[in-house]
């Protein structure tokens, strides 16, 4: 089973993982600010991922695990 | 299973970089490269002066700090110090083809068995967005503010085009980071660059064209575009020097 | 013991180096000290070494840089205008804390200036030369047997205090002939646990840098420098007295200049004038216990440079301006003949300036 975890505090909310993501599952937190004051990336929906760590590849800060 | 996980020759140092630059992106695939080639325990890297000047808190590697654009000279005592350790350099574009140019061309020409990581958005970051030797025609620096003109001051410094006229360069490739397939492509480029180290054959340079949402004044995304878009019309990607193969090929 | 040759001071000073286990030469081409080069680029291929022409001397000084990181006894040599352009990776290795032996064969300037021997880069080597609070030991031969002996005692020193050593010779020591006898090295390799060798997966990584944005640590790395930098003072002073058991007049002059200035204090003596003279051998740390010593005793010091007067502030602070000190000095790489001196001494006796 797909599994996708963000390391919140580290995430600059930069959205580029977003951006890549094929299935359109990921989006910036509205409610969440992380230490670094930002809106941390996160997955809306675990059950569409299909792990192809997209997200991973663009993500600067290697906020980013994904399991299979 | 782990599909994807930070490699170990990164540090748990949080990168200071801007959100979105991709800096981050071309350090880890440097990591990468480096773990897969399992090296981190011979490998010793050479920070440059710019954004990437704190290089050395990154790489899990042994570092030495070098002063602006003389990475590549450092990188030569280092390597002709014991050339069985792996020696790179990571550079921005003011850096390498700006103030080091000389060093550069230099290490180049020698086929200095060394790999050189060049990172190109086209702009100085550290100091707040002036303009670089590798600012587009027109574009909009703190120091160009009408536009780069190339009349008065020139044009934009081509590297893989120029290291590739030299006898000396093993392999040059220019690659790009701002999506899925050109991050794996960049990968493969990197790795590429360190393995011909290990088998001793000279002078590497991977030209990362990178970008800088905050100097550019865009979103991460829209930098991403801006990219694709301006640079890799001016700086187009590929292998532009390859002698082994070259001569694996005649 | 081994036999004495005869050998130019360059390549003498090239060959001692190796003795002393410098196997790694980094150099560019410049008049006065282009046979250090030369002589390097002929010996180190054959003993396993490294020569390597580099495009400019700020390439050099940073594959010295490299080298030196690497844990390797690395050396680069140059005449003043090149030391110019080394200043910048000078600075950066005395941030580093590397150990490294930086030659300097002088010539005169400023600028392009002339290819004749000078002292004019007195200030720059003792004061530091390029950006930043640090001091180089600076050690200044006065013949060829010293152009030899003074490489590996640099290199102890630079290795023993984690810091760059520079030779400041001038022209006529890198040019003239005498006999040398090279002798071993003595003192074993430094220990190095510093050095940038791959954690072999085993330690921590080792960090080689000048950089610290945060102002309390740049002043603490600062501090601890200049801790260091006392221990020097204390410890390494170096200086020969020559006739200085009675003497009432004192020449201080290095290099060249004490060569010539040998000849008028016994000059000097012979007309009845009770002359002496000290010669510094380390010229940071400056040999002001010896001055002071001497201020105890003379009534008048005169300082013999080639240069428009730059070592005579440091005699002047180290004995306080307890005594007056006056200047007889050529430059633009012309050398005080030995009456100049003799007429100096005379004058500084007679109570004159």
């Amino acid at each position: 089973m797909a599994k996708v975890t963000f390391e919140k505090d580290l995430c600059k909310g930069c959205g580029l993982c977003i951006a890549a993501c094929p299935k359109g599952i990921l989006s910036l937190s509205k409610d969440e600010i992380n230490q670094k004051g930002h809106h941390p990336a996160q997955i809306d929906d675990q059950s569409k991922c299909i792990a192809c760590a997209f997200c991973a590849t663009m993500c600067p800060d290697c906020v980013i695990t994904v399991e299979k | 299973m782990i599909v994807f996980e930070k490699p170990k020759a990164l540090t748990d140092a949080p990168l200071h970089y801007c959100p979105g630059c991709t800096h981050g992106i071309i350090h880890r695939l440097v990591a990468e490269a480096i773990d897969s080639l399992d090296i981190a325990g011979k490998t010793i890297g050479v920070a440059s002066v710019g954004c990437s000047v704190f290089a050395y808190n990154y790489f899990n590697v042994d570092m030495v700090q070098a002063a602006h654009g003389r990475a590549p000279a450092v990188a030569t005592g280092v390597k002709r110090a014991d050339p069985s350790k792996i020696v790179f350099t990571y550079q921005g574009d003011g850096d390498l083809a700006s103030i080091g140019t000389a060093e550069t061309v230099h290490a180049a020409a020698r086929g200095e068995n060394i790999t050189v990581i060049f990172v190109n958005n086209a702009i100085y970051g550290m100091t707040g967005g002036q303009m670089a030797p590798t600012s587009l025609p027109g574009q909009v620096t703190q120091t160009s503010p009408y536009g780069r003109d190339v009349n008065t001051v020139g044009y934009p410094v081509r590297i893989c085009e120029l290291l590739a006229t030299l006898d000396g360069t093993g392999y040059v490739e220019r690659v790009a980071v701002n999506n899925v397939k050109n991050v794996r492509n960049a990968k493969k480029a990197i790795e590429k660059a360190f393995r011909r180290q290990t088998e001793g054959k000279g002078f590497s340079l991977i030209e990362v064209l990178s970008t800088c949402p905050t100097n550019w004044g865009k979103t991460p995304e829209g930098a991403t575009e801006w990219l694709e878009q301006n640079m890799i019309p001016y700086y187009p990607l590929g292998v532009y020097k390859d002698k082994y193969a070259e001569e694996a090929a005649k | 013991m081994a036999d004495k040759i005869l050998m130019k001071g360059n390549e003498a000073l090239a060959e001692a180096a190796i003795m002393a286990g410098c196997r790694h030469y980094f150099g560019y081409p410049i008049t006065p000290q282009t046979e250090v080069a030369a002589y390097m680029a002929k010996r180190m291929p054959k003993i396993g070494g490294c020569f390597l022409q580099a495009e400019s001397e700020i390439a050099a000084i940073n594959m010295c840089i490299g080298a030196a990181a690497a844990g390797k006894r690395a050396m680069t040599s140059s005449s003043s205008p090149g030391i110019s352009l080394k200043s910048e990776g000078i600075s950066y290795m005395a941030g580093c804390d590397l150990p490294a032996l930086i030659v300097n064969v002088q010539r005169g300037g400023p600028g392009l200036g002339g290819i004749q021997p000078s002292q004019s880069d007195y200030f720059q080597a003792t004061r530091g030369g390029g950006h930043g609070d640090y001091h180089l030991l600076v050690l200044a031969p006065s013949s060829v047997q010293e152009m030899a002996d003074l490489v590996s005692k640099g290199f102890d020193l630079a290795e023993k205090y984690r810091m760059p050593c520079m030779l400041l010779a001038d022209g006529t020591m890198g040019q003239m002939m005498e006999p040398v006898e090279l002798r071993e090295r003595e003192e074993a390799p430094a220990d190095k646990p510093w050095a940038l060798t791959g954690t072999e997966n085993k330690r921590k990584p080792n960090i080689i840098n000048s950089l610290a944005l945060e102002p309390q640590e740049l002043e603490k790395w600062n501090e601890e420098r200049f801790k260091r930098y006392d221990i020097v003072r204390e410890n390494e002073q170096m200086s020969q007295s020559y006739r200085m058991e009675d003497a009432e007049i004192c020449v201080v002059a290095f290099g060249i200049a004490a060569r010539v200035s040998q000849n008028a204090v016994d000059m000097a003596r012979a007309k009845g004038i009770k002359a002496g003279m000290i010669r510094p051998i380390t010229l940071w740390p400056f040999p002001e216990k010896a001055l002071k010593a001497a201020a105890g005793q003379c009534k008048a010091f005169v300082s013999v440079e080639l240069n428009m007067g730059q070592m005579i502030e440091d005699v002047k602070l180290s004995i306080e301006c307890s005594r007056p000190v006056s200047l007889c000095c050529r430059t633009g790489g012309m050398i005080p003949s030995p009456d100049e001196v003799l007429a100096a001494v005379e004058r500084a006796a007679e109570g004159g300036k």
